[in-house]
Formats: structure tokens, sequence, C-alpha cells
């Protein structure tokens, strides 16, 4: 137990307070995570502590990651990036592959291992690169969506290069691979079949993410929501993971994909706003413990021995790569910074190449000394990733770069957030989208979402008092926020928290009654309806008819009345006390008497000695009026 | 028999005194269709489709309305904004009301002198009404000349607003039963309770 609180403390320790530095110092999270590894290296060469398997570990928040992107992602999008997938993603995966092999069967390996080499460095980090984009916030760029097209495809390559692997076994390492060979095929459905079994169980395995997504996944998580327990839904949203990772594994394809397809199916489900904020945090430390294990595995002693090699070979790989891909940015003519980005930030080896590395070793397609030496130059090129972002920010994104941004500003100044769809949210919605406006629905009532469904209503699942959710909801850049919830204090604190965190954020809150309405003012709301106050006034109106007042009449009452009551309000606010209950607020009491006796004055005309304020304007003048008019006209003939 | 439409629009409804009465009879008259605007549309969200087919199932539209700063209340003017539509009531397709009759109905403050060069009012009390007259015209309509009662806040209950009143019902049952002479109200200039007999064919009482 005490070794895991000192592991756990240690590689927390050390990302606390790596990361913030590296953040301060503009070097992205990822920079900072690898240097905390490599800070930390020592310490766990003491405590014999076996990073590759917690690396290995890790890996799942990649998957996790995919899952996430698969979320942002809806099938529609998904097809119309199927020419970028092929054409640019297909291209970046073979032509490396046969520039690397060549050059490695030219400096004298065996043919077989040759194309093992070009294998590992086809691919990129997933994991390094999407985190990056993200975080600079260039995910939406079209560089950034290249990227991304080209990094699905390689997680996809990944399959058929394990296929082909062990069929590149050479006699000469047959006894450096270990009995770990075996270990691979323990758990494996797919193990010896042959071609067309496994391709049908493949087949099988990909429906099941696909149907699940689409069938299952509504009753499971609207099963998990009925108990009401915050912890449930996050266990649920990882089962659903990891259920779909042991799946893939299971017959042998990438959890990767799998959990990405998964996310893609659950992208149109109500439930995404709450997977995502479920996930992520899970994404988050495990991906950090990942880039951590990637700098405590560089073996510096090695390094040192090999120094003028490892950094050639690396030096020469990112180069070939950037080379290749700065080819096809050309051929599918992208432009100004996009272009660079690609090039740059694709340009390492990535995490998969560790698994490959492993996997060719006990697959006895390469030799262990290669495969150390391999995994420095992997490890290294990760490391230097940032630096090329850096570089990338610092000089090669011009003023294409900011246009974009600007761009996408405007597109997501449409966005509306609406929390809570009950009788007050659910008129304000069906009103907005019947305009033409996009909403984002969150509602933890699961029975109301299923109703909305049949009715194609974009909601989602959620509970909208929770930060982590408007933000998966995307609060940050929507521009209206309205608060449409049930329970006085729930609105208030969300005002108060919207308030402080989107100073910019125009804020609709409903509230419940007149005494809600000073709260929320407090708590920085400007924009405050009270929940049944206009329905009432129309009941009003409707008794006003039905007593025999003129529609007109009834109508200019009602408008007079709330005028009246908003003088009111404005003239409690004052002695409104938020601790004190209303009818032990003694001030508050006798002001609200007076206040009421003179509306009252006002609404029977009785302010005014003969005519109501609220019929000035359509009341006759009187005869004495109407002589002095003639007189007056009378006296000044013109 | 024509078809009669009776448009009342008076927003001080309850302050009235010789239209309320003039608005009780249209609506009590059993040959007519009578139209209480503020009462239909007191948010002023005219229903255009329901008050363009009325108009088509008539002949003879009639605003009653006391003058207000030389003009119709504003619903009226709402009403033709929204009602009198391109492609309906003018321009091109827009003959659907072409041959019928638009008349007003209106009760000033100020006396009869009033409204003349010389008077305090400066113009005829014509001269205020020609945007409506002009509207008939473009609209394919005949301008009657309207129903008029001068000095209507001094009036005298029991005389001159009783007058006037019977002189109304007088000339709706003429306009019902096709005895209202309109091809002189057409080129007459106003029309009181006074000179009313001289088109429903009555005698003066």
């Amino acid at each position: 137990m005490t070794e895991i609180f000192l592991l756990g403390g240690l590689f927390l320790l050390a990302g606390t307070v790596m990361v913030p530095i590296a953040t301060r110092l503009k070097l992205g999270s990822v920079l900072g995570y690898i240097i905390a590894g490599i800070a930390i290296s020592p310490l766990l060469t003491v405590l014999k502590v076996d990073v590759l398997t917690l690396q290995h570990f890790a890996e799942f928040g990649v998957v996790m990651m995919l899952f996430l992107v698969g979320l942002e992602l809806e099938p529609e999008a998904l097809w119309k990036m199927k020419a970028k997938l092929l054409g640019l993603g297909g291209l970046q995966v073979t032509v490396t592959i046969a520039l690397v092999s060549l050059i490695a069967l030219a400096l004298g390996l065996h043919f077989q291992t040759a194309i093992v080499v070009g294998f590992i460095f086809a691919l990129s980090s997933t994991a390094i690169v999407l985190q990056t984009l993200n975080e600079k916030g260039l995910m939406g760029s079209d560089g950034g969506k290249d990227s991304f097209s080209v990094l699905l495809v390689q997680d996809i390559a990944v399959i058929p290069m394990l296929a082909i692997v062990p069929l590149l076994a050479l006699p000469e390492f047959a006894t450096q691979a270990g009995a770990a060979a075996d270990d691979h095929a323990s758990y494996s459905l797919v193990h010896g079949l042959a071609g067309w079994q496994r391709a049908g169980i493949t087949f099988l395995a990909i429906s099941a993410v696909i149907f699940g997504g689409i069938k299952l996944s509504r009753p499971f998580f609207r099963f998990a929501a009925s108990a009401r327990l915050r912890e449930i839904l996050v266990a649920t949203a990882l089962l659903w993971v990891v259920g779909i990772s042991l799946l893939m594994s299971l017959v042998e394809l990438s959890p990767a994909l799998g959990t990405f397809i998964a996310g893609v199916v659950l992208a149109n489900s109500e439930y995404r706003h709450e997977l995502e904020s479920d996930i992520d945090p899970f994404k988050g430390l495990l991906l950090g413990l990942f880039f951590i294990t990637v700098g405590a595995s560089i073996d510096f002693a090695t390094l040192f021995d090999q120094f003028a090699m490892v950094l050639g070979l690396t030096l020469g790989v990112m180069a070939l790569k950037a080379l290749v891909l700065f080819g096809l940015s050309k051929l599918f003519k992208m432009h100004g910074s996009n272009k660079w980005l690609f090039t740059l930030g694709l340009a390492q080896a990535g995490e998969f190449a560790f698994v490959l590395l492993a996997f060719s070793v006990n697959s006895q397609a390469m030799s262990k000394e290669l495969s150390d030496l391999l995994l420095l130059v992997v490890a290294l090129s990760m490391l230097l990733t940032p630096a090329l972002f850096i570089f990338h920010e610092r000089f090669l994104s011009g003023p294409g770069r900011a246009k974009e941004r600007e761009a996408d500003a405007i597109d997501e100044q449409e966005s509306i957030i609406i929390a809570g769809h009950g009788r007050f949210g659910g008129v304000i919605n069906r009103m907005l989208r019947g305009l033409g406006y996009e909403t984002t629905v969150l509602d933890f009532n699961y029975d109301q979402l299923e109703a909305l469904r049949k009715f194609n209503f974009r909601v989602y699942f959620g509970d909208a008092t929770r930060h982590d959710l408007l933000h998966s909801a995307g609060i940050e850049k929507a521009k209206l926020f309205i608060i449409a919830i049930d329970g006085k204090e729930q609105i208030t604190a969300l005002v108060k928290h919207c308030t402080r965190h989107y100073p910019d954020l125009h804020i609709i809150a409903r509230a419940v009654d007149r005494h809600h309405v000073y709260d929320l003012w407090a708590a920085g709301c400007r924009d405050i309806i009270r929940e049944s106050f206009d329905s009432s006034v129309r009941a009003g109106r409707s008794a006003l008819e039905a007593m025999g007042i003129h529609a007109f009449d009834a109508e200019r009452k009602a408008r007079s009345f709330v005028k009246a009551d908003q003088r009111m309000t404005r003239m409690l606010a004052n002695v409104y006390k938020a601790d004190v209950p209303v009818h032990e607020n003694e001030e508050y009491v006798k002001r609200a008497r007076e206040v009421q006796e003179e509306n009252e004055a006002i609404l029977r005309g009785k302010d005014r000695l003969l005519i109501s304020r609220t019929d000035r304007g359509w009341s006759p003048p009187t005869r004495q009026d109407v002589k002095a008019v003639i007189g007056e006209a009378a006296d000044h003939p013109s | 028999m024509a078809r009669l439409l009776v448009y009342y629009a008076h927003p001080g409804n309850k302050h009235s005194r010789v239209n309320k009465k003039l608005a009780g009879i249209a609506k009590e008259h059993s040959s007519l269709t009578f139209v209480d605007l503020y009462q239909e549309y007191p948010r002023y969200d005219i229903n255009v489709d329901l008050e363009q087919e009325r108009l088509i199932q008539h002949d003879v539209i009639l605003f009653q309305h006391p003058l207000f700063w030389y003009s119709t209340p504003s619903l009226i003017k709402e009403w033709i904004d929204l009602v009198l539509e391109h492609g309906f009531a003018f321009g091109a397709g827009g003959d659907k009301l072409k041959g019928k009759i638009m008349m007003n109905a209106t009760s000033a403050a100020g006396p009869e002198d009033a409204y003349a060069s010389k008077g305090y009012q400066h113009y005829p009390l014509r001269t205020f009404l020609t945007p409506l007259e002009q509207t008939a015209r473009l609209c394919h309509m005949q301008y009657s000349a309207p129903y008029v009662l001068y000095s209507s806040l001094t009036a005298e209950e029991d005389k001159e607003i009783a007058q006037h009143v019977e002189g109304y019902r007088a000339m709706l049952d003429a306009i019902c039963q096709e005895t209202f002479d309109f091809e002189a109200s057409i080129g007459a200039e106003v029309i009181t309770a006074q000179s009313i007999h001289a088109y429903t064919g009555g005698s003066r009482q």
C-alpha cells in the first residue's frame, strides 16, 4: 500500500510542479509532463518501477481521448472526411513506410526488420498532437483537421501492422523472444483462426460497437441515471469505454479505433455532454501519466553512450517524416500556416511505436538492441515535438491563422445554451428553434428527454449546475445562457458561478418569485424573468374580460398592473434582506403595505382628479377644456 | 340587400358619449356585420386573412370612430397598413375591392365653423380625411362623404346626440336596404344629422 502511495504521490507531485511551470513558459503541458518524467526517472530506477508496463496502462488515456474525439464528430462529419482519410492519411502511411524501409535497408538491416522499422516511424503521436492542438485551440483549423485525419488513419493502420509483424519474424532473433509472445495470444478470440473467420469476427465486433451505441446505450445510461448518483454515471461511462476496449482487444483490434467509433455513434446522443465531462478528467490524468512515462523511459545511459547516433537518427527520421508531410500538404493544397502546422506537428513517432517495438521483439522481427535504440529515437522525437509546435506558433503562424480564429468566433456567436427543459425552458427552446436558432439543451430528467427525442429536439442529459458539464456543452463559447431549471438556490448558485467566470455571457435567469429577483440581481444577473408572473397577469386580464370589461381596457389595465408591480419590486428592493424571512422583516412589511395602497390608487385612477392614468390620452377633455380651446383660438385669430 | 361592414374603433370606449351609442345601434342591427376593432385586436395583432375575407364578403365598408388629431384612432391605421395589401387591394392583381364603397362616420370636437379656412382648424373636415379618400381610390373603391357630428363634446345628450344617433340608424337601414343614395353622397362634402334624409329617402324628423 505504501508503495502505491509513494508512486502515486511521486507522479502527482512531478506533474503538478512541472506542468504549471511549462504552461507559464508557454511550452505546453505535454512538454511539462515529459520533463517531469525525466526528472523522476532516477527515482523510478531506484524503486525498480517497470515504466513500460505503466506506460502500457497509461495508453488507455489515448483510448479515452479518441472516444472523446469521436463524441465531437458526428457520423456525417466523419463521412465528409473520407477523401482526406483515404488520400491524405493513406498516402502518409504508405509513402513513409516505403521511404523509411528503403533507408533502413540501405543502412544494412534485414528486409523484414526494415519493413517493421518503416511501420514504427510511419505512425505519429495521437496523444501529443491532439492534446497540443486542443490546448492551443487549433483543432478546428484546417491544419488541425488534416492532422486529425492522418492520425485517425494511422490508428486504423496499426491493426494490419500488428497482423503483419509476426509474418516478418527472423530465425536469428528466436532466442531473444521470451515467453511473452504467448501472453499476447492468451486473451484472444481470433488467435489461430483463418483469415476469413478473423474478418468475420472483426466485422461482428465493429457492428456490435455500432449497434450497441445506437440501440443499447440509451436504456443502459437511462438505467444508470435512475440511481441519481453522480458516481454511478461516471462508472457507467467508464464501463462503456472499458467494455469496448476489452471487446476490441479480444478480437485484436485497436481499442482506440473501437472507442472512436463508439464515440462517433454517440455524438448525436443526449448523453454526449455527460459522457464527455465524466471521461475527461480520467483522460487527462492518464495522458499525463503517459507523457511522464515517455520522459521516464528515456534511458540516459544508453542515450549518452550513443548520443550522436540517437540524435542523428531522430533528426533524420523527423526530417524525412516532415518531408513526406510537406509534400502531401503541397499535393492537397494546404495554405499558409496550416501547411506548417501539418508538416511539423506530425513529424514525431508515436505511442504506438512503443507497442510495435515490444511486439516486434516478441515476434522475433527485431533484435532487442535495435529496439532499445529505436525506443530512444521515438522518445526523443516525442520530446522534441512540443518544441516544434512552439516554433510553429512563434514563427510560422502568420495572419492566416488569425483570420481563421476570427471566422470561428463569428460562427460561435450564435450558440445558445438552455439549462432545464421543463415547463419554462421547453417553451423557450421551442420558440428559439422554431425561428432557426441552434440551441444546446441540458436536462437531467430522463423521462423528459425520452419524450423530447421523439420530437427531434436536441437535448443532452446532464445536471446543468455541474460546471464541468457546462464546460463540455461549450459555455465558454456561448453567446447566451438561459437558466430555466427548477430550484431557487440552484438557479442563484448557477448565476453566481456564470457571472463570475463568464462576464461576457448574457444570462437570462428564471426567478421563482419577487424575492428571488433580488437574489438574482445581487448575483449579477440583469435579465431576470419571473416564472409565472406573465401568465398570471394574462389570467387576470381574462378575468377582467369575463367581467365585461372591454378587451382593450382589460389589456391596458393588465399593462398598468405590470408597471405597478415592477414599481413595487424596485421600491421594496432597498428594504429586502436576503437573510431575514420577509414576514419577519418589519420594515419590508410596512413598506409593502404602503406601496400596495399607492398602486391600488393608481390602478383605480385616484391619483388624478378627473381621469385615470391608465386611460390618459383617450379620454375626452371636459366641456371647460373645449371652451378654453375654442376661446384661445378665438383670442388669437390667424 | 347591400352587405354592410361596420368597423368600430374607440380606444377610450367607456368614456364615449356618442360613438358608444352609434356602435350599440350597429351591433344590434340584424342585417349588417359589426366589428369592434379594439375588442377584437386589443394587442394590435390583426388577422389579415380574416379581415380580407370580411372585405370580400361585403359591399360597403364603414369606419365609425371619433376624430383623433385630424385622423382615425391608431388601430385603424394599423388595420389599413396590414389589410390593404399589395396584390389584394391595389397594385398588380389587387382588384379584390373593386366597385365597393368606403365611408367614415366620425365625431369631431370642434364646431362646424371651425373646419373652414377662416376657422381655427383652418381646413374643411374633408381635407383632413383626404388620406382615407385617396386610400379608397387607390383600392378601386368609391369614397362616400362622411357622416359627421360636429361639437361632439358639447352636444346635448337628448338633442344633438339623439338626432345624430337617429340619423345613423336611418343611414344603416337605407344602406342595407339599398335605398341609400350613394350617387349623391359620393359627390357630397359631408353628411350630418340635418342632411342625412336627403340620402336615405326618408322625411326629415
